[in-house]
């Protein structure tokens, strides 16, 4: 009984759901990944800089650090070839899987746009507009405070990674002129670290902006980076 | 014709079968392998030593301190009469004018054929008078003598990076060698001083094959600065353990653990003092309790605290450094979230109450 009162409800509401899909399946299952590998990134990331208290016992019994240094290599790797797939996927994929890589800058309604989210997001707007995809402003911040950012910190990341796999290996080849350009070996780690703390600190905003949009933005944002549909709710 | 390093080293007493010691030696801790040994030798005996011109800048003579120490008596021998060191202001008898007559003399002899060996650097602010050399700036005589040299030595941090003198605000505008001369192949040798072997080894490769050693993008002979002190450092397993010194007198100082956590720039300096050491093989910093300082790296006198691990950095202030920053940042950012959500919830519980109160109001009128 209930389950077909239910229906009935659901189909009267339903019929002002419209849907879209926006991200294909390999855009979905990368945003994941990456989410994941910055998580570990982060993390060990952060004892490596300021590692836990001193292990017990013997050198030879303990390999604390080291785990922790591979565990961010491994990350890393798989960071690095997640963005190379993700930029792949950004050419032969849909419309959407180019947002982040490319801003319509020289497009005057894009901006407009861009200050009209600002706006919203400053509670100077009554009602949002729905996007398809990103949001000017979401795009905006996705390109500096993740494209760009990222591809910052797998330059130094393997620049760094270079230092102990040695001179002549492919990553001192690709990304050790990154140490001496911008002022040694431990500018670059200065710099890598504050890229991370700069990385987190957009993930706190990208998380909250995504919960807040799906409640108040009257379309879904978090489900549809799992099904791929973005659902518009009237 | 000048004497061949042969000759000279005969005429000092020293037998055959020390020479070719030396020169399986020199092979061996150049990582050039025995079939080297005879070319060494050869090259030994047939060559004309080449003469070297070695001028001090704003410096602190470290580096002749530490070249003359060179632990090694034969290298030390060998070295300094393989170079035919016709000119070093701090080690030469001669004076004044008599002394600078040399640097013309080689010059002229030698066109193109001598090493400029230079120990500190130019200051070029007020026309570089903060170094006068026999009466002119120094950069004067830097630049004239590098005109027909065949290549120079940059000893040490001071000719490499600038050094302390250059540390900011770097008030007589100490700049590196490599900055002011340019054309002409240049090997940086950075430390602070560089380790004694290390440069006896640079000239020995440089006299016996008349080639510059192999350099990596900064200019450092790759065989002595081709990786960190990190990478060789002796505490190493203690590092990848995860076993450090938290204190300069707790337990794991005691043990000799890892001093990364006390701000050793091992990990972030290339040299070789963890592989050769220092003063004949008898200690080095780490080996002493106390972390590398990273004197052979650029600007180590501007980055930060040699006692922290994560250090500051410049433009951000004194005492800030990325975690530092990294956590305001994202403390900042959290508390502006938590205000907008709040603000969020509000105006959206008084939309909806609005929206109900409208909805009644239409009811009722229905």
């Amino acid at each position: 009984m209930l389950s077909q009162q239910d229906m009935l409800e659901a189909e009267r509401h339903g019929k002002q759901v419209r849907s879209i899909y926006v991200y294909e399946a390999p855009v979905r299952l990368w945003h994941w990944i990456n989410a994941l590998c910055m998580v570990v990134l982060a993390v060990t990331g952060y004892f490596i800089g300021q590692p836990l208290p001193t292990v017990p016992g013997e050198a030879a019994e303990n390999f604390l650090m080291g785990y922790i240094r591979f565990a961010h290599f491994a990350a890393a790797y798989i960071f690095a070839i997640g963005l190379l797939g993700r930029i792949y996927w950004a050419i032969v994929g849909n419309h959407h899987a180019k947002q982040i890589f490319k801003l319509p800058i020289t497009n005057p309604q894009w901006w407009s746009e861009v200050f009209f989210e600002l706006r919203w997001y400053m509670f100077l707007e009554k009602t949002p507009k729905k996007y398809v995809g990103h949001n000017p402003m979401a795009q905006l911040m996705m390109f500096f405070f993740f494209t760009v950012l990222a591809v910052g910190m797998v330059f130094t990341g393997f620049a760094l990674y270079s230092e102990g796999a040695g001179l002549g290996t492919w990553s001192d080849s690709l990304f050790g002129w990154v140490i001496p350009m911008l002022g040694g070996s431990l500018q670059v780690h200065n710099l890598h670290r504050l890229g991370m703390w700069i990385m987190m600190t957009f993930v706190l905003v990208h998380v909250y902006a995504a919960i807040r949009e799906d409640i108040m933005s009257r379309q879904s944002l978090i489900s549809t980076m799992i099904s791929g549909w973005r659902m518009f709710k009237d | 014709m000048t004497e061949t390093f042969y000759e000279v080293l005969r005429r000092q007493g020293i037998t055959r079968r020390s020479f070719l010691k030396f020169c399986s030696l020199t092979a061996t801790s150049l990582g050039l392998g025995s079939a080297a040994a005879p070319r060494i030798a050869h090259a030994l005996e047939t060559k004309a030593r080449t003469p070297v011109i070695w001028l001090h800048g704003l410096e602190c003579t470290c580096c002749s301190e530490s070249f003359i120490r060179s632990a090694h008596p034969l290298t030390k021998d060998v070295v300094l009469s393989m170079l035919s060191l016709d000119y070093d202001d701090t080690l030469m008898a001669a004076a004044g004018h008599q002394a600078e007559a040399i640097i013309e003399e080689v010059k002229k002899k030698y066109k193109g054929n001598y090493i400029v060996a230079v120990e500190g650097n130019p200051p070029l602010n007020e026309d570089g008078m903060f170094c006068i050399h026999g009466g002119r700036p120094f950069v004067e005589v830097l630049k004239e003598t590098c005109a027909d040299a065949k290549a120079i030595i940059s000893w040490g941090a001071c000719a490499s990076y600038g050094c302390v003198q250059a540390a900011k605000p770097n008030p007589t505008r100490a700049t590196p060698v490599h900055k002011v001369i340019s054309g002409k192949p240049i090997i940086n040798v950075p430390g602070c001083p560089p380790i004694a072997e290390v440069m006896t080894g640079v000239v020995t490769y440089m006299l016996t094959f008349d080639r510059i050693p192999e350099l990596d993008r900064q200019g450092r002979p790759k065989m002595f600065y081709g990786q960190r002190i990190h990478d060789k450092c002796y505490r190493r397993g203690h590092f990848d353990a995860g076993q450090f010194a938290e204190a300069w007198d707790d337990e794991g100082a005691r043990k000799g653990y890892c001093l990364y956590k006390m701000g050793c720039k091992g990990p972030t300096t290339y040299n070789a003092c963890s592989s050769m050491r220092w003063n004949g093989g008898v200690s080095w910093p780490v080996q002493s309790g106390h972390g590398c300082i990273g004197c052979s790296e650029e600007g180590f006198w501007d980055k930060g605290s040699f006692y922290d691990r994560v250090t500051s950095i410049t433009p951000f202030g004194a005492e800030a450094n990325a975690d530092s920053i990294g956590k305001a940042a994202a403390g900042t950012v959290g508390a502006a979230i938590a205000a907008h959500a709040a603000v969020t919830a509000l105006a959206r519980a008084r939309q909806k109450a609005g929206e109900s109160a409208s909805t009644s109001e239409e009811q009722k009128g229905e």
